[in-house]
C-alpha cells in the first residue's frame, strides 16, 4: 500500500512538472455551447463532432498539445456567453473559441472575439450577421439565406407556383421566411398566405388548418428543432395533407431522425433542404457515420458535422500557421482553406469568412423499413446570399 | 403619550437602524474580488446587478408580501431602455441609468393598479402573465428590440469619459457594486421609516391596516412602483456592463430565478437577496464548470439541503443558530 | 362543417390533456395548501416510464399507460414520506423552494439516464388514422385521448359526489381543521389524494408523448400551463379545473386560428381577464 502511495506520488509529481512545462506548447479551445436546458442536445452533438474529430487525430497539432475547456451557457443568455467569453481570456488564457448554436450567445461572445483578438469558429449558428461581427470568426455549418434561398428558388424552377408560408415567430425563422420568399419569387413564384407561430408553440392543426385553406400548390413550414417537428408532421397528417399530393417544404430541423420516427409514414414526401444528412452517399460519410455510431450510438447530423468540421478547421489552421495562436495568423490561415467534409466539398470564403458549399434537396422516402432524408438535387459552391448582395 | 411608554419602542426601532459591525464587514469584504481575485469581475459585477435585482424583489415580497413571478419585466424594460438609447447614440451611463428606471418605473406604476387589487394565488398568475405578455410583445416588436437576436450596437460610454468598461471587469464591477450600495442606502432608509412599518404591517395583517389609518392601496402602489425602479436600474446596468440585451432580460426564467436566489437568502431581511443571489451564483458558475451538462442536479440538492436544514433561508436559519448559541447554557 | 370544428375539437382534445395533468395539483393545493411545484415532474416521470416499457422491453402502448399511473403514485408516496410531510406547516416559499429543488434534480436526472433528445414513441398504427366524419378529420388518438380523460372525470366526479372518500375530502378542502375535528383522518386522506392526483399527472405524461413531445425541460415548460389552469379553474374543485381546461385549450386554438398575430399572449390575457373578474377561480370558493 505504502509502495503503491509513493508511486502514485511519483507520478502526480512529474505529470505536474511536465504539465507546467507543456503550459506554453498548449493550445486552449474555450466550447462555449447549450450542455444544459432545452438547446442542450444541439451542444451536446455538436460536442460529440468535436471529441471524434479529437479520437481521430490525436489531440496534437503543429507540436502543440490541444486542450479543451467547456463552458456552458444554459440556453439564450447573451450575457452569459459574452462573461464565459471573457473569463475564457482572462481566466484561462484560451486561444480559440468554438461551438455556438445560438445567433444571441454568439453575437455576444463576436465582441469579446474582437476586442481580444480571438479566432473564433461558429459551429452551428445560422444568422447571416454573425460573422460580421468580428474579423476573427469563420463558420462551418450554413446560413438562413444560404439554405432558404436555395430551396424558394428551386421550388419556382421545380413546378410549384402558389405556396403558404409558415414559421416560428423569432430571428431565425423570420430569416427563413424572408430568404425562402426573396428566392421563389424571383423565381416566378407567388405566396398566397403567410402566418408565425409563437415561438414556443406546442399544438399547430390551427394553423395547418388555416394554410390548407388557401389552396397552395406548397406549403413551406420552418420550426426550431426539438419537440416541434414532429407535432407539425402530426398536425399535417390530422389535417389531411399528404405530402405526396402538397408539397411540404422545409429546412432541415423538419426532417430530423426523431421527428421522422415520430411522425412514421405521415412524413412520406415531405421535401427538405440541408447541407447534411446520414444517409449522404459517399466514402467518407459512411466511415464517418459509423465512427460516430460505434462511439455515441446514434447517427449524425448537422450539428455533429458543424462541430467536426469545426474541429477541422481549427486544426488545419494551426498547422498552416506553424502553431501560431494569435487571432491574425489563425484567421489568414483559415480564410480560403477547402477540403472534403462528411457532408462534401466545402470551403471558407476569404471575403466573408463564411462557409461556402454544397446544399442538398432531400425527400423523405422509406428505405427498407427506415425513414430517410434520400437527397435527389443539389446546388453547388452556394456562398451565402446575404453578404453576396451586402455588396452590390 | 409620554415619552416613557414610546421609549421603549422607538430606541428598539432606533437600534435597528444602526449599522451593525456584521454590515460593514459585509460591504468592505465586496471590495475584496478587486484585490484578490480580479479574473472574477466580470462574475462579480454579474452578481452585484442580480443582487440589486433582488433587493427590488425583497422589497415587494419580502416586505409587503406580495409575490410576483413577473418581475422581470420591468428589469427588461430597464435594460431594453439604457440599450436602445445606446443604440441611438446617448450611450452615456448615467443617462442610460436614469432611463431605465425611468421607463421601468411608470410601467410599473401603471400595472400596480392591478397588482394592489389581488393577493395570493391570483396575484402570483397575473404578475406571471404581466411578465408573459411583456415577453411576447418585446418580441413581436422585433424592428424595435431585435427581436430574438438581440438588441444589437450596443456601446457605453465611458464613464465620466474616463473609465472605460474593458475586458476584465474592473469598471464594470466598481459601477455595478457603486450603483448596488447607493440603491441598499435608500432602500434601508426607506425600510426603517414609518412607510417601511407600514408595509410590514401589510404583509402580516392588511385587513387589520386600513383600521389604524395606513392606506393600504397607495402603499402596496407605492412600494410597487420603487420596486419597479430599482430592477429597471438593475436592469439598465446589465445592459450597459454587457453591451447586450436580449428577451431573455424579460423572461419568466429570469423572475423564477431571483425568486429563487432570494428564498434561499431570506425574505424580509435585505441582505436576503444580496446572499443569495452571490451563492446561487457563485453555486452555479463552480458547479456549471464542473459539469456542464448536470449542474442543475447539484443545484437542485443545494436548494432542498437549505430548505431543510436552514428554515427561511440563509440569513433565517443563521440567525435562528444565532439565537441558539446566544441562549444556550 | 367548416374546418372551425375540427380545429376546435384538436383544442378540446388539448384541453382534456391540461385537465389531465392539473387535477391533482388543484385538488392538493385546495386541501393542503402545499405548493407543490414539481408536480409536472411526475407527469414527466410517467412519459418516461412509458418510453422505456416501450422502446426498451417491448410493451404494447395501452398496457404502459397503468404503469405511468403506478410509477408516478409510488415515487409521489415515497416523496411525500421522506420530504413533503415535514414542509405542510412550512412557509411557502420553503415549499417552493423544496419542490423547485425536486424539479432541477429530475431534470437533470432525465437528461442523465435518457440524454436530452425528444424521445419518439411508436403507436400502433390504427391510433394514427383518422376517421372522416362531415367532412371533417377526426385522429383516432385525439379521440381516444378525449374518450379516457371524460372517463376519468366521471369516475373523479362519482367519487367526490357519491363516496365517503370523496365526502371527506371535500369536507378537508373546505375547511381542514373542523374536519379533523371530526375525526376524519386528513393526513392520510392527503396522501392518498396526492397519490392519486400525481399518477393522473404520470398518466397525463405518457398521454402527453404523442401530441405534444417528451424530453427533460418537460417538468418545466408545461407547470406554467398546468398553474393557469389552477388558478383560473379554482383550487380543490376538480369542475373548475375541468372548465379551465377546456377554455384554455379552446380559445388557444381558436386564438391561433383566428387572429394568429396574438395567439400567443392570448391564452394569459384570458388568465389574467379571468382572475381579474374571478380572483379565487371560476369555481373557486370566495
Amino acid at each position: 500500500m505504502q509502495k503503491l502511495l509513493m508511486c502514485a506520488a511519483g507520478m502526480a509529481l512529474t505529470l505536474t512538472a511536465v504539465g507546467s512545462a507543456n503550459a506554453q506548447s498548449t493550445v486552449k479551445i474555450g466550447m462555449i455551447n447549450e450542455y444544459s436546458g432545452q438547446f442542450a442536445d444541439t451542444g451536446n452533438m455538436i460536442d460529440n463532432g468535436l471529441k471524434l474529430y479529437m479520437k481521430q487525430h490525436g489531440d496534437t497539432v503543429a507540436g502543440k498539445k490541444l486542450e479543451v475547456i467547456r463552458k456552458d451557457t444554459g440556453g439564450i443568455a447573451p450575457d452569459v456567453a459574452k462573461r464565459l467569453a471573457q473569463e475564457l481570456v482572462v481566466r484561462d488564457n484560451a486561444d480559440i473559441f468554438g461551438g455556438f448554436s445560438l445567433t444571441p450567445n454568439a453575437l455576444a461572445a463576436a465582441d469579446v472575439s474582437a476586442e481580444a483578438k480571438k479566432f473564433m469558429v461558429v459551429m452551428n449558428a445560422a444568422t447571416a450577421i454573425i460573422t460580421t461581427k468580428s474579423p476573427y470568426i469563420a463558420r462551418t455549418s450554413s446560413t438562413t439565406p444560404q439554405l432558404n434561398f436555395v430551396l424558394g428558388t428551386w421550388a419556382a424552377k421545380n413546378g410549384i407556383k402558389t405556396v403558404y408560408t409558415m414559421v416560428s415567430d423569432y430571428g431565425p425563422g423570420i430569416d427563413a421566411e424572408t430568404w425562402f420568399q426573396t428566392g421563389f419569387k424571383e423565381g416566378g413564384g407567388q405566396v398566397v398566405g403567410s402566418v408565425r407561430f409563437p415561438v414556443a408553440n406546442p399544438d399547430f392543426s390551427a394553423f395547418i388548418q388555416a394554410a390548407k385553406d388557401a389552396h397552395p400548390d406548397a406549403i413551406y413550414i420552418w420550426i426550431p428543432g426539438g419537440t416541434q417537428p414532429a407535432a407539425v408532421g402530426k398536425a399535417l397528417a390530422e389535417r389531411g395533407i399528404d405530402p405526396m399530393k402538397t408539397k411540404v417544404l422545409g429546412q432541415d430541423a423538419l426532417g430530423d431522425e426523431t421527428a421522422l420516427k415520430s411522425m412514421g409514414d405521415a412524413a412520406l414526401g415531405i421535401i427538405t433542404v440541408s447541407d447534411y444528412d446520414y444517409s449522404h452517399k459517399s466514402a467518407m460519410n459512411q466511415e464517418f457515420v459509423k465512427a460516430f455510431n460505434d462511439e455515441y450510438h446514434r447517427n449524425p447530423d448537422f450539428f455533429a458535422v458543424g462541430g467536426y468540421d469545426g474541429t477541422h478547421l481549427i486544426y488545419e489552421a494551426l498547422t498552416k500557421s506553424g502553431g501560431k495562436t494569435d487571432g491574425d495568423s489563425l484567421i489568414a490561415a483559415a480564410k480560403g482553406a477547402s477540403w472534403e467534409s462528411p457532408r462534401g466539398p466545402i470551403s471558407i470564403d476569404p471575403e466573408t469568412r463564411d462557409i461556402v458549399q454544397t446544399v442538398y434537396i432531400r425527400r423523405v422516402e422509406k428505405v427498407g423499413d427506415k425513414l430517410q432524408n434520400i437527397e435527389f438535387d443539389s446546388v453547388p459552391n452556394v456562398k451565402d446570399p446575404a453578404k453576396e448582395r451586402m455588396k452590390h | 403619550m409620554s415619552t416613557q411608554t414610546t421609549a421603549g419602542p422607538v430606541r428598539h426601532l432606533q437600534a435597528q437602524f444602526r449599522w451593525g459591525w456584521s454590515e460593514i464587514a459585509f460591504w468592505l469584504a465586496t471590495l475584496l474580488p478587486l484585490v484578490l481575485t480580479p479574473s472574477y469581475l466580470v462574475l462579480a459585477s454579474q452578481i452585484a446587478i442580480t443582487a440589486l435585482f433582488a433587493l427590488s424583489l425583497d422589497l415587494i415580497l419580502g416586505f409587503s408580501g406580495i409575490v410576483s413571478l413577473g418581475h422581470a419585466a420591468y428589469f427588461g424594460i430597464g435594460a431594453y431602455t439604457a440599450g436602445l438609447l445606446s443604440t441611438r447614440g446617448w450611450g452615456d451611463p448615467f443617462l442610460g441609468l436614469a432611463a431605465g428606471a425611468l421607463t421601468a418605473g411608470l410601467f410599473g406604476y401603471v400595472t400596480s393598479f392591478v397588482v394592489a387589487r389581488f393577493r395570493h394565488l391570483a396575484l402570483i398568475m397575473i404578475t406571471l402573465g404581466i411578465g408573459l405578455v411583456v415577453q411576447e410583445a418585446a418580441n413581436s416588436a422585433g424592428w424595435l428590440t431585435g427581436g430574438f437576436d438581440g438588441l444589437q450596437g450596443i456601446h457605453t460610454l465611458p464613464i465620466f469619459g474616463k473609465f472605460r468598461f474593458d475586458l476584465y471587469g474592473y469598471t464594470a464591477y466598481c459601477y455595478s457594486l457603486a450603483g448596488l450600495f447607493l440603491v441598499f442606502l435608500v432602500a434601508r432608509r426607506l425600510i426603517h421609516s414609518p412607510f417601511g412599518l407600514a408595509l410590514r404591517g401589510i404583509r402580516e395583517n392588511t385587513a387589520r391596516m386600513p383600521a389604524i389609518g395606513a392606506p393600504v392601496h397607495a402603499h402596496i402602489q407605492t412600494v410597487y412602483t420603487i420596486a419597479a425602479v430599482i430592477a429597471g436600474i438593475a436592469g439598465a446596468m446589465l445592459a450597459q456592463t454587457t453591451e447586450t440585451v436580449s428577451l431573455e432580460a424579460l423572461g419568466f426564467q429570469r423572475s423564477a430565478d431571483v425568486l429563487v436566489m432570494l428564498i434561499l437568502g431570506g425574505t424580509g431581511r435585505l441582505y436576503g437577496g444580496l446572499i443569495g443571489a452571490a451563492v446561487y451564483m457563485v453555486a452555479r458558475d463552480q458547479f456549471s464548470g464542473l459539469n456542464p451538462q448536470y449542474w442543475y442536479f447539484w443545484i437542485g440538492l443545494l436548494l432542498i439541503a437549505v430548505v431543510m436544514l436552514l428554515p427561511n433561508g440563509l440569513l433565517g436559519g443563521l440567525s435562528l443558530l444565532a439565537r441558539r448559541a446566544r441562549t444556550a447554557p | 362543417m367548416p374546418p372551425v370544428f375540427g380545429v376546435l375539437f384538436d383544442g378540446l382534445a388539448y384541453g382534456m390533456l391540461l385537465f389531465l395533468l392539473s387535477v391533482g395539483l388543484s385538488v392538493t393545493l385546495g386541501m393542503m395548501n402545499f405548493v407543490n411545484l414539481a408536480h409536472c415532474s411526475f407527469a414527466m416521470l410517467g412519459g418516461y416510464v412509458t418510453v422505456t416499457l416501450m422502446n426498451a422491453f417491448g410493451w404494447p402502448f395501452f398496457a404502459t399507460l397503468p404503469a405511468a399511473f403506478i410509477a408516478a403514485a409510488l415515487a409521489s408516496v415515497v416523496l411525500e414520506r421522506l420530504f413533503f410531510r415535514r414542509f405542510y406547516n412550512a412557509t411557502e416559499l420553503d415549499q417552493c423552494l423544496l419542490t423547485i429543488g425536486i424539479v432541477f434534480i429530475s431534470i437533470a436526472s432525465a437528461a442523465y439516464i435518457y440524454g436530452t433528445i425528444n424521445q419518439p414513441v411508436q403507436l400502433p398504427a390504427y391510433l394514427r388514422t383518422s376517421i372522416n366524419y362531415a367532412g371533417l378529420n377526426f385522429t383516432v388518438y385525439r379521440l381516444f385521448l378525449v374518450g379516457v380523460a371524460l372517463l376519468i372525470t366521471f369516475f373523479l366526479v362519482f367519487t367526490i359526489e357519491k363516496t365517503r372518500f370523496g365526502a371527506q375530502v371535500r369536507a378537508a378542502v373546505n375547511n381542514q381543521r373542523m374536519a379533523r375535528g371530526l375525526g376524519i383522518n386528513v393526513d392520510g386522506l392527503f396522501a392518498v389524494t396526492f397519490a392519486l392526483g400525481s399518477g393522473l399527472a404520470g398518466l397525463g405524461g405518457a398521454l402527453a408523448i404523442e401530441l405534444v413531445g417528451l424530453d427533460p425541460s418537460f417538468a418545466l415548460t408545461y407547470l406554467i400551463y398546468v398553474l393557469i389552469v389552477v388558478s383560473v379553474g379554482g383550487l380543490g374543485s376538480i369542475s373548475g379545473s375541468f372548465a379551465a381546461a377546456m377554455l384554455l385549450g379552446v380559445s388557444d386554438v381558436a386564438g391561433k386560428y383566428y387572429v394568429p398575430a396574438i395567439g400567443a399572449f392570448l391564452i394569459y390575457l384570458v388568465m389574467i381577464v379571468l382572475l381579474m373578474w374571478r380572483p379565487t377561480g371560476i369555481f373557486g370558493r370566495r
